[in-house]
């Protein structure tokens, strides 16, 4: 079983604060951590390699510096790292993202499965995944939350909704995306660590894969940002003080014409 | 596209090296200098500079190229998700803002209905304002599934040509709409919460948060059409009924090929602890760890039950076994925009808030009063849950005579 799971480096915003002052975010000092949703896709392939044997390859596309990323996917018990790296990829969008990741994947062979986290926290798209899938012609079971059973060349899954969850079953090779519910991410492993030490991670640029650069990085992009702004911080409101009682009895006359 | 700083006008105060989510900024020799392989061009540090030191070389709709002619596109259209053969409410607000939209582009609105024996709600979708609706009716529709609804919506896309497609940001809407995104190379937009036409070009203006709602993003799609967005349920306004409103339904039926999928829907289950789904809900109540324990949770499940809401959930409440992940509100979980959202005994880490800051009304119920929640609360209380959520529930319930 071959699996490959795509992840992204993302700004760590577990120690963002709130300035109380100017009620905008602290930003300073701020670490690069791998996507949350991509680790549950990280420990799933691990998982999956137990249970089959075969390879884990992590696979990122990002500036140099995704690298640490990688290393640590291995620590977490990827085989093979693959670096996607190049100014030309610069200022992509979902499509040419999508795109470019695909064209990496076909490069590095065959595999069964590709995993993705559900969206990354940065974007919050969750388009990527999917956007590969169809780049590859694979079909996808997207939201993951348990993979039921592998066999004969089929995935039955769990694929949450909004009511609960549906159970679907695809042949492979197949993509899915996955939520936090399927498994609890393991902490890396000194062996992990020192493997991710000494892995030597493999690079390939634009000229390595086999795309058109008019689809590659900005111009490729089918969508262009035009303006950023701040939005206006939402301000904390109205304190209501006093006994519990008629603390309640305030806010319930506040709120009384809202509920109903 | 890049971005430099000019030397002239930095004065070295830090304040862009303070902002950039990355880490990518450096002082030295007291300038400004940017790490470009760090830099995503995401124009934080723009934002915050003082003294328009720094620029990004961007594109502006005005200095945009426009090579291709698109007078062969026209229309907006509205998928209209179903599930169970009824019209999801979220279709019905993007009718609301599709409705804008294509009377500013001076075109027809067109909804778009997959499914089986869907006659009488495609009617539903013209008295919401769509002047026609593209049904496509067949048993291998009545549910989704990726590749028939994708493949027969890449088919309707190529042979009526739209100008804009807008869809729900919903698990179906998100599994569908990045796959029809590809198949026909047109931009797509997640998670809108702004939408307008720039009336010269003919473009659609597609505003969107990023970072958890910290900077906000105008995108648009100059050279590809269809332009496509996804929109999250309750952020538009829906389209008013109007049973006298009177439009076209045109029914298409397509070669069995078409609706082929390689994936099998084996089983649909609903979960019965979720009977009030959080993204619906007009009221949610949540706790955190400050409620302590799972049985405490009871006292969150009353105070929802009183004001006919759901019952919402911290990470720290998740982690802890208390309640489900499907309760989970916040970055890792669901991102809900209710009426009123109560907070008992959650601290607001940031998190939390991206999950639930736009709420129209928020009420904090916490002992700390320098919980981060307050600097987000329409209304705060400080004081112990365990007092004051029975109290409020009680209150409520007489006041409403529930």
């Amino acid at each position: 079983m071959n699996v490959i799971v795509c992840i992204k480096q993302v700004p760590d915003t577990t120690n963002v604060r709130i300035d109380p002052e100017t009620n905008t975010l602290v930003r300073s000092g701020v670490q690069s951590i791998i996507n949350p949703f991509d680790m549950y896709a990280i420990e799933e392939a691990v998982r999956l390699k137990e249970k089959f044997g075969g390879l884990v390859t992590i696979v990122t596309m990002g500036p140099p510096q995704a690298e640490e990323a990688l290393r640590e996917a291995i620590s977490l018990g990827g085989d093979e790292a693959v670096l996607i790296s190049d100014r030309a990829f610069a200022g992509s969008d979902t499509w040419a993202t999508s795109y470019t990741l695909s064209k990496a994947i076909q490069k590095i062979g065959k595999f069964d499965i590709v995993i993705c986290g559900k969206q990354a926290i940065d974007g919050d798209t969750a388009q990527v995944g999917p956007g590969i899938a169809a780049f590859l012609d694979i079909p996808q079971i997207t939201f993951v939350k348990k993979i039921e059973d592998i066999k004969d060349s089929f995935m039955r899954a769990e694929r949450m909704t909004e009511e609960g969850y549906d159970i679907v079953e695809s042949p492979l090779p197949c993509l899915i995306t996955v939520v936090k519910e399927i498994n609890e991410p393991r902490l890396p492993s000194l062996k992990g660590k020192m493997r991710a030490k000494k892995i030597e991670i493999k690079k390939l640029e634009a000229k390595d894969l086999d795309t058109d650069p008019d689809l590659l990085g900005l111009k490729g992009s089918p969508t262009k940002v035009v303006k950023i702004f701040t939005p206006p911080p939402r301000k904390g409101g109205q304190i209501l003080e006093g006994e519990a009682k008629d603390v309640c009895a305030k806010l319930v006359e506040l709120l009384k014409s809202e509920v109903c | 596209m890049s971005i430099k700083v000019i030397n002239e006008k930095c004065v070295g105060c830090k304040l862009c090296v303070k902002s950039c989510p990355f880490g990518a900024i450096e002082i030295i020799n007291k300038k400004a200098v940017i790490d470009l392989d760090k830099c995503t061009l995401c124009g934080a540090c723009i934002e915050s500079c003082k003294f328009d030191a720094i620029v990004l070389t961007k594109l502006s709709p005005t200095d945009i190229q426009f090579p291709k002619k698109f007078d062969e596109y026209k229309d907006v259209w509205v998928f209209c998700e179903q599930k169970k053969g009824v019209v999801q409410s979220v279709a019905y607000e993007l009718l609301g803002k599709g409705r804008e939209l294509s009377d500013t582009l001076g075109n027809e609105l067109c909804g778009v209905l997959l499914g089986e024996n869907m006659k009488e709600e495609a009617h539903k979708i013209i008295h919401r304002g769509a002047d026609k609706v593209y049904l496509v009716d067949s048993p291998a529709l009545k549910h989704y599934q990726d590749e028939p609804y994708s493949k027969v919506l890449i088919q309707l896309i190529k042979e009526y040509k739209p100008e804009i497609v807008l869809c729900g940001a919903s698990s179906t809407g998100r599994s569908l709409i990045s796959r029809v995104a590809i198949g026909i190379h047109a931009g797509l937009t997640a998670d809108c919460t702004g939408l307008d036409i720039d009336k010269k070009e003919r473009l659609l203006l597609q505003t969107r948060p990023a970072f958890g709602g910290n900077i906000m993003a105008t995108i648009i799609c100059p050279n590809h059409r269809p332009q496509m967005s996804t929109v999250r349920h309750k952020v538009m306004k829906e389209a008013a009924e109007n049973k006298h409103h009177k439009g076209k339904i045109i029914e298409k039926s397509y070669d069995s090929n078409i609706y082929f999928s390689r994936t099998k829907l084996l089983d649909i289950v609903e979960e019965i602890e979720e009977t009030v789904n959080l993204t619906e809900a007009n009221v949610i109540v949540s706790g955190g760890r400050g409620m302590q324990s799972p049985e405490n949770f009871k006292l969150i499940e009353g105070l929802a039950k009183a004001l006919g809401g759901a019952v919402g959930a911290s990470r720290a409440a998740v982690d802890s076994g208390w309640k489900t992940y499907s309760h989970q509100v916040g970055q890792t979980g669901k991102t809900v925009c209710p009426k009123i959202y109560i907070a008992c005994g959650i601290s607001g880490q940031i998190q939390h808030l991206v999950g639930m800051q736009s709420s129209e009304i928020i009420v904090a119920i916490n002992k700390d009063p320098y919980a981060p929640i307050f600097s987000v609360a329409t209304y705060g209380i400080v004081g112990d849950v365990f007092e004051v959520v029975p109290e409020l529930t009680r209150q409520f319930k007489e006041a409403l005579k529930r």
